[in-house]
């Protein structure tokens, strides 16, 4: 029983701690839909893993990056606008992965785990990929942190002044599909984006620096986790959707709690 | 000129994008403490030209040199951040840089701004955010300062006040500086030379001689060279709406 609680909290806090500090460049960039479409594609990856045999997350993982890739692609085409480019890939890719998942012979898959998470089921295996896709992912911002804060601010200045736009921002895209892969068994691919978008959000309300909006970001998110488990456990509800929930009373608290003491956000 | 004190040499640039000339013939010098104005229409591709001499775009054919560990400021035309975005001055004016606060607060007096470094940037007018961007340039020592319509979003007097702080930035930093800009009368007097621009280099020179040009009179109208007071032409040409843009791409020259 102890393994159980500590496993889904451990899975929960890599998830926060990878989620928060890219989550807060999602914001900054606008990317939510981004995100979105690399979730979508996610059951896709599900489907490749059992298909070739490989782990769900590896297949995922795989697929993520695939998708990511050949969007950075097509948008550097410009011949659609990335709206409907995202629109198109996030559909299709759903759908493909829906019809991939029925044939699948011998694994009954449950689609509800996928698509709303189960982290009540989660692995030892499952723990270790989220923590080693974790640290990959947050070694990897703490290295291109700077270089993506000012890319962000002003893409033209940065490169200008040196910044090597494309190999950063190809990079950026392959972490978010790291996370996207390794939140799928906390939150369900539905549900990704809002770990990639709550707490950012939620820390936008104090933080002073790009930097204090990151850490306040992990913070709020293993917030959530925790209050989420709590609430699943106590209550018997569905835990990704109770972790989203939690969040978002985090964030509505924030707001309010702003409004009262008369802050300006942007002041 | 001695070639190698040039910063940027450009010579037969051509840059298309979707199928359109955006830019063609283009030879274009920066040398080292010169400085270079662009003007033009809107649609010209100034702004092009510039991101292609500093290699931000790609371009179709020509060949650019650029000195070798070449410094640069950049001033963005318009710069927006988004509000979702916390950024202190400190921070943003160590963007890309790591200076102590006593440069910083000493960069922000040169440009007679308050020096207040936990300030948000959110908070800051057009004048005030175009003079903490020129801040941030100082702050690198560049070779060369590119500053694309910094007078963009800020009313007249701060204009002025801003290309006086530019004239004195440069003095004090010895560099170079190419400026995309609109507003004739107050660039072209601090200019060292005027490319006038539309697809391709319709004249260039001293301001001046830039002014008397015909092609400037075709682009810019009578009235801008009135503004200039620089010269008066008897001119026996058609003009479209004063000061303003004809896209016509059949005129010769």
């Amino acid at each position: 029983m102890d393994d159980f609680i500590a496993r889904t909290v451990l899975a929960g806090i890599g998830v926060a701690f990878a989620a928060g500090p890219l989550g807060c460049f999602v914001v900054w960039r606008r990317m939510a839909y981004f995100g979105d479409t690399l979730a979508h594609s996610a059951l896709l990856g599900v489907a490749f893993g059992f298909l070739l045999g490989t782990a769900p997350t590896f297949g995922t993982m795989a697929t993520g990056i695939g998708v990511a890739i050949l969007l950075v692609w097509l948008q550097q085409k410009r011949d659609w606008s990335s709206d409907t480019l995202l629109g198109l890939l996030s559909h299709t890719t759903l759908a493909c992965g829906l019809i991939a998942i029925t044939f699948i012979q011998g694994v009954r898959i449950d689609l509800m785990a996928y698509l709303f998470g189960d982290i009540l089921a989660v692995s030892n295996t499952d723990v270790v990929w989220i923590w080693v896709g974790a640290c990959v992912v947050s070694g990897l911002v703490l290295l291109l942190w700077r270089a993506l804060v000012a890319l962000t601010v002003n893409r033209e200045m940065a490169m200008a002044e040196g910044v090597a736009s494309q190999r950063v921002e190809l990079a950026f895209v392959i972490l978010i599909a790291i996370v996207v892969a390794i939140s799928m068994k906390v939150v369900g691919i539905l549900l990704i984006t809002a770990m990639l978008i709550i707490p950012p959000a939620t820390a936008r309300h104090i933080a002073k620096t790009p930097e204090q909006m990151a850490v306040i970001s992990i913070f709020v998110g293993c917030l959530s986790v925790a209050a989420g488990i709590a609430g699943s456990y106590r209550w018997d509800i569905p835990a990704g959707p109770a972790i989203v929930v939690s969040a978002a009373i985090l964030f509505a608290i924030g707001m309010t709690s702003g409004l009262i003491r008369g802050d300006q956000r942007h002041g | 000129m001695n070639d190698k004190a040039n910063l940027i040499t450009a010579s037969d640039l051509k840059v298309s994008r979707g199928g359109q000339v955006i830019l063609d013939g283009i030879d274009i010098t920066v040398g080292s403490g010169e400085i270079v104005t662009l003007i033009g229409p809107n649609g010209a591709g100034k702004s092009t030209l510039v991101r292609s001499l500093l290699g931000l775009e790609p371009i179709d054919s020509g060949k650019i040199d650029r000195k070798a560990g070449l410094v640069v400021g950049y001033q963005a035309q318009r710069l927006v951040i988004d509000s979702t975005l916390p950024l202190t001055v400190r921070r943003f004016l160590t963007l890309t840089g790591n200076q102590t606060d006593d440069e910083l607060v000493r960069t922000l007096e040169l440009v007679q701004l308050e020096p207040t470094l936990d300030k948000s940037i959110h908070v800051l007018s057009g004048g005030e955010m175009q003079r903490v961007q020129l801040a941030r340039a100082i702050l690198r020592s560049p070779d060369l300062l590119v500053l694309d319509e910094p007078t963009q979003n800020v009313d007249i007097s701060g204009a002025i006040e801003l290309y006086r702080l530019i004239q004195e930035t440069r003095d004090r930093l010895n560099c170079a500086v190419i400026m995309v800009s609109h507003d004739l009368n107050v660039v072209m007097s601090a200019t060292n030379r005027v490319y006038c621009l539309n697809n391709h280099i319709c004249c260039s020179g001293r301001p001046a001689e830039v002014s008397k040009h015909p092609e400037f009179l075709r682009l810019f109208g009578q009235s801008a060279a009135d503004m200039l007071a620089v010269y008066t032409h008897d001119h026996d040409h058609d003009h479209g709406p004063t000061g303003e843009v004809r896209p016509s791409h059949n005129h010769t020259h």
